[in-house]
């Protein structure tokens, strides 16, 4: 340890700390420009300028390149010390005078004017930039060239760079603003699908565990070996670059399949406009918007960050639609008339929903439904036809045309509004039918996973252990999929209490007399439960009862009628057939 | 039964007790109408249903035989339609060397939730039939066998 003192406050410190650490430490402020603590000092500023009185190299230093010294005595607030920080902020403001960083600390100092020539920059030549580009990125893709007044940043003959890896972090560290990463700083609804992520970040609020994790796509230490900010600044050393991603197999008696759904996508129904007309969104992205974590902040705004005055709301897109799907989505009522109530709350605009049926299903629901009724939200009963922003009267100018009828008062509308919501409905995931072969389950129509039975087994599946719960059973909205959700998991748990699994009844039997040991049932069992042993001077198939699911395949392809099925042999299925047959005859 | 018009083929359908079956519950449960004339016989798996069953079912006295099994990749015992898949053209054969129309043995894959598919087939199977006529195969071997004697 370290003892110094700073403005008559005896101050121990680390070794190899600076003096501006030391004062920071102890809450003294010392204003500061080009010292950033992820980069190593560089001393070009002189805004942290401070006076050693004792025990150093006497008269001003920067105080961000001073390694603190034992015995060491400064002051940061000496006539000196302010008089030269005077000095560098008026020179500061007469080369950036419309910066309002720099504005704000020549404020601070009592400077209106400066006395010197005026000039015009955004650029302070700190050079956080060029620093940051180079020990961070580790790429130097910009840097310092000429001198005196001419000096300025750019990169080499003053063309984009290639060695520039648009990490965006010399736009980041700059303090005035003077490098602008292009079409970086407007909100466009095209990114409210994900919004802003930072190479390090946590995934989204609810995530569990709430841990940051790293996506070494964009993270500059996986693209350059540079940076580790993080690593250095993490207080719990959590940061390990070497972790990599890991398969784990467990073992488990009980699945439960809750894989969810999938939005349907908006841009099939063309005359729509979604993806081609500005303002015209989907349910998610509404949702995105509304997100006070989001990218908006949780302002509804249009493209050109307007609030808009007139907002509709689409049913039904997707859904109960021949062309799409048949089935009604379920939740798509419930989310739009919760969307004409956040419109109505967030901007006071006119909301015009567009709906088919009202279709307000559950507890609560109907009710809230009255209430938007009163809060003059405008219900046209008729499905949207089309979005266009082909114009046909003054007031349309500008606007999104959104037609429909309105099958109430059986007159087809034009109506000019800012924005369109689509609510879409829900589809299965792209990839259930793999995943339904992979778990031995079924699909119903709409394609769904299909439960064992609609009302005695609404969670079991047709393979046994395998449950399902929420929107990948069909579309629901999450009350709904909690309590399905509770429900698998309550089978689930039944299965694992119960310390023992129940195997089929009806399983393959092979008689031992009949077997001739020619194996061709060992090579179709699809389970692989007929094993080959010996008897005497010869091989018999035998049956392996735990595992034989009773498919009965190796029943039907015995050719010395060796093998039999347990409730269905043989016999059985031809007595049935006899029967089935006799009877239809005498009837 | 008296004259071909008033003919009622009789069907023996093989379901499987995973897909068709189900689909033959649902069809029920939904009220789909579908002629009465197939009697459905439950086997684990389309792969259960030995060739022989389809030529005993017609040796006792069916006019025609369906085997329902699920979608080629969906069986619950992974491959056991495949099977089924690969026993039939040799079934075929077997009949048409017997001399039985090939209309009267159809496969076709009904999953669970295609109860409208079930009510289609049943019905189309059993028009085809009643087209067909009477197969009576154990009279037409008697005759056959008094002939060549
Ligand atoms: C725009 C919109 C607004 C809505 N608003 C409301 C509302 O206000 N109130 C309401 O009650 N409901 C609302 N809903 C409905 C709600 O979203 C659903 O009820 C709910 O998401 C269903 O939950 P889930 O867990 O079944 O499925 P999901 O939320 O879809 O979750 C499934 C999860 O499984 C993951 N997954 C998928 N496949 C795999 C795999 N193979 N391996 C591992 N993980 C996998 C997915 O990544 C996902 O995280 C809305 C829906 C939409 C589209
Ligand atoms: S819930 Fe409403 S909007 Fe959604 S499909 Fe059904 S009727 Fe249409
Ligand atoms: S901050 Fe110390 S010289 Fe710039
Ligand atoms: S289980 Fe249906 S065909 Fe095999």
């Amino acid at each position: 340890m370290i003892t110094l003192t700073i403005n008559d406050r005896r101050l121990q410190v680390q070794e190899g700390t600076t003096v501006l650490q030391a004062a920071k430490g102890a809450g003294i402020q010392i204003p500061t420009l080009c010292y950033h603590e992820a980069l190593a000092p560089y001393g070009a500023c002189r805004m942290c300028l401070v006076e050693v009185v004792a025990g150093g190299r006497l008269g001003l230093s920067a105080s961000c390149a001073y390694p603190a010294q034992e015995g060491l005595v400064v002051r940061t607030d000496s006539s000196r010390v302010l008089k030269a920080r005077r000095m560098v902020a008026e020179l500061l403001l007469a080369r950036c005078p419309n910066v309002p960083e720099i504005q704000t600390l020549a404020q601070e100092m009592g400077i209106e004017r400066p006395r010197f020539h005026i000039e015009d920059e955004k650029c302070t030549l700190c050079g956080l930039c060029v620093r940051t580009c180079e020990e961070i990125a580790g790429v130097s893709a910009i840097n310092f060239i000429q001198r005196g007044t001419e000096r300025e940043v750019t990169t080499p003959f003053a063309v984009p760079s290639e060695a520039c890896i648009t990490c965006g972090a010399c736009a980041m560290v700059c303090p005035t603003g003077a490098i602008v990463i292009e079409g970086a700083e407007e909100i466009k609804h095209r990114e409210l699908r994900l919004g802003p992520a930072k190479a390090i970040h946590v995934p989204f609020l609810q995530a569990v565990p709430k841990a940051p994790l790293i996506d070494a796509g964009q993270c500059i230490h996986f693209r350059t070996g540079k940076c580790g900010v993080c690593e250095r600044f993490c207080l719990s050393n959590a940061i390990d670059y070497e972790m990599e991603d890991e398969e784990v197999e467990i073992e488990v008696g009980a699945i439960i399949l809750a894989t969810g759904f999938e939005p349907f996508d908006c841009s099939r129904v063309a005359q729509y406009g979604y993806g081609r007309l500005p303002n015209v969104i989907s349910g998610l992205e509404f949702e995105r918007m509304c997100n006070a974590g989001g990218p908006t902040g949780g302002k509804v705004v249009l493209e050109d960050g307007r609030s808009p005055e007139s907002v509709a709301i689409f049913h039904c897109v997707g859904s109960r639609d021949e062309n799409y799907n048949e089935y009604c989505s379920r939740v798509c009522c419930m989310y739009s008339l919760k969307f004409a109530h956040l419109v109505r709350e967030k901007t006071g605009s006119k909301v015009y929903e567009l709906y088919i049926d009202m279709r307000a299903f559950g507890k609560g629901y109907e009710e809230f439904y009255k209430r938007l009724l009163m809060e003059d939200v405008i219900f046209i009963r008729g499905k949207g036809a089309e979005v266009t922003d082909v114009a046909e009267t003054p007031e349309e100018q500008g606007k999104l045309i959104v037609k429909c009828e309105d099958t109430l008062l059986g007159i087809v509308r034009r109506i000019p509004v800012d924005m369109v919501i689509l609510s879409a409905g829900l589809e299965p995931r792209q990839d259930a039918a793999e995943v339904a072969r992979l778990f031995g389950i079924n699909r119903s129509k709409d394609g769904f996973f299909l439960e064992r039975h609609p009302k005695l087994a609404p969670v079991e599946t047709a393979s046994d252990g395998v449950f399902v719960a929420g929107a990948c059973q069909g579309p629901k909205d999450i009350p709904d999929s909690v309590a399905q959700g509770a429900a698998a998991a309550a089978g689930a748990l039944a299965l694992i209490d119960l310390g023992k699994v129940e195997i089929e009844p009806i399983t393959a039997l092979i008689d031992e007399a009949i077997c001739s040991g020619c194996k061709i049932c060992i090579g179709l069992c699809p389970y692989t439960a007929i094993e080959f042993v010996c008897r005497d001077t010869t091989g018999i198939a035998q049956v392996k009862e735990a595992l034989c699911k009773g498919c009965g395949i190796c029943v039907a392809a015995c050719p010395a009628g060796a093998a039999t099925q347990r409730g269905y042999t043989t016999q059985q299925i031809y007595g049935e057939m006899e029967g089935a047959l006799l009877a239809e005859a005498r009837g | 039964m008296s004259g071909k018009n008033s003919f009622e083929p009789r069907i023996i359908g093989f379901l499987c007790r995973w897909c068709s079956y189900q689909g033959a519950d649902l069809a029920g449960t939904s009220r789909r109408h579908y002629p009465p004339n197939m009697v459905p016989v439950r086997v684990m798996c389309s792969g259960r249903v030995d060739p022989t069953f389809v030529l005993k079912a017609i040796a006792d006295g069916a006019d025609g035989v369906l085997i329902c099994g699920c979608h080629p990749g969906d069986c619950h015992y992974q491959s056991g339609n495949f099977n089924a898949m690969r026993r039939y053209p040799l079934l075929m054969k077997a009949l048409e060397q017997f001399g039985i129309e090939k209309e009267r043995v159809r496969l076709e894959w009904i999953s669970a939730s295609e109860s409208e598919k079930f009510a289609l087939v049943v019905k189309e199977m059993t028009e085809t039939v009643r087209r067909l006529g009477p197969l009576e195969w154990n009279r037409r071997l008697f005759q056959e066998g008094q002939r060549k004697t």
